[in-house]
């Protein structure tokens, strides 16, 4: 059993790994997406392989469900160029070194003051652990206020999504059916009198 | 309890095989003859009209991002189900107050009409 786990976590690092690295090295940028999307399905099986079988599905169910498919949309709706992608490449390299020299910096100082090595290891996991009651059990009690805070977050979200892109159509022809069904027969239908003066 | 697992993962490798093994004979026992008409793309017999990248609609966006919304309202449920014998009057409140929040974000949708497909 331990080595069937050993052996499933190096299987799916191994795949996480090389997709990961795929996504920055894909020349198309759909490509990108989908080897993203393989990446999340990875991760999600390393969150089941640890037991946290509650964060593993919403990983998928969010990212690779609904996440990623806005990810293909903005893909899609930008004007893909990769000539024009690439103009800027050179003038725009000396801000990414930049960039990214801080990134591995800071992540060098985590590392360094992190006391990696210097915690004991966790105890085994008991056999009826339930790792998506504990972080209700944490959740809903002690991190009560930052759960709220998630709410008011998630509404400022959809304020400013629908304040960015919603844009009225007023040229485009529809059917509105309560109107239909609301018409009266005088607004439709009106009587002509054809007798017409007698000879 | 991994291994109540195992159902996926034996699913996980048919679905692998049943995908990569009719490639693999198709390409190795099919006979292969390129010629450049051959590989030409192709639209139901006539010439392409235009490149298949067309711009969406920004609406689609919009219905996009506000599914992931509250697909995320949805995540923060499932926990508080599972633990709600446990955490009381207080998760319940909690959970309350979250979904009135929500709410407030549901109605301004629906009355601005970004739920509207004109």
């Amino acid at each position: 059993m331990m080595l069937t786990t050993t052996i499933l976590f190096y299987v799916f690092s191994a795949i996480l790994l090389v997709s990961a690295l795929l996504v920055i090295t894909a020349r198309n940028p759909v490509y990108s997406a989908l080897y993203l999307v393989l990446a999340f399905f990875n991760a999600a099986a390393l969150f089941l392989l640890l037991g946290a079988e509650f964060l593993g599905l919403i990983l998928i169910l969010v990212y690779v469900g609904a996440v990623m498919v806005l990810f293909l949309f903005v893909v899609m709706m930008l004007d893909i160029n990769l000539e024009r992608l690439k103009e800027g490449f050179l003038r725009y390299l000396p801000l990414g070194l930049a960039i990214a020299i801080v990134g591995v910096l800071e992540m060098v100082a985590v590392f360094w003051t992190a006391p990696i090595g210097r915690v004991p290891a966790p105890g085994p996991i008991p056999a009826n652990a339930d790792n998506t009651r504990a972080l209700g059990e944490l959740l809903y009690t002690h991190y009560l206020y930052p759960f709220e805070i998630a709410a008011v977050i998630l509404l400022v979200a959809i304020i400013a999504a629908i304040a960015l892109t919603l844009r009225r159509r007023p040229d485009t022809k529809s059917q509105a059916v309560g109107k239909q069904v609301a018409v009266a027969v005088r607004e439709r239908l009106r009587m002509v009198d054809l007798r017409g003066p007698k000879p | 309890m991994l291994g109540h697992y195992l159902p996926v993962l034996i699913f996980l490798l048919i679905a692998l095989v049943v995908g990569i093994v009719p490639l693999i004979l198709g390409s190795k026992l099919g006979p292969n003859r390129p010629d450049s008409e051959k590989l030409s793309p192709y639209e139901c017999g006539f010439e392409a009209f235009e490149d298949a990248r067309v711009k969406f609609d920004v609406r689609y966006y919009l219905v996009a991002i506000l599914f992931i919304l509250f697909d995320l309202e949805i995540a923060f449920l499932f926990p508080w189900a599972v633990v709600f014998d446990s955490v009381g009057m207080t998760g319940f409140l909690a959970m309350m107050v979250f979904l009135a929040i929500l709410v407030v974000g549901f109605i301004y949708e629906w009355k601005k009409g970004a739920l509207e497909w004109e």
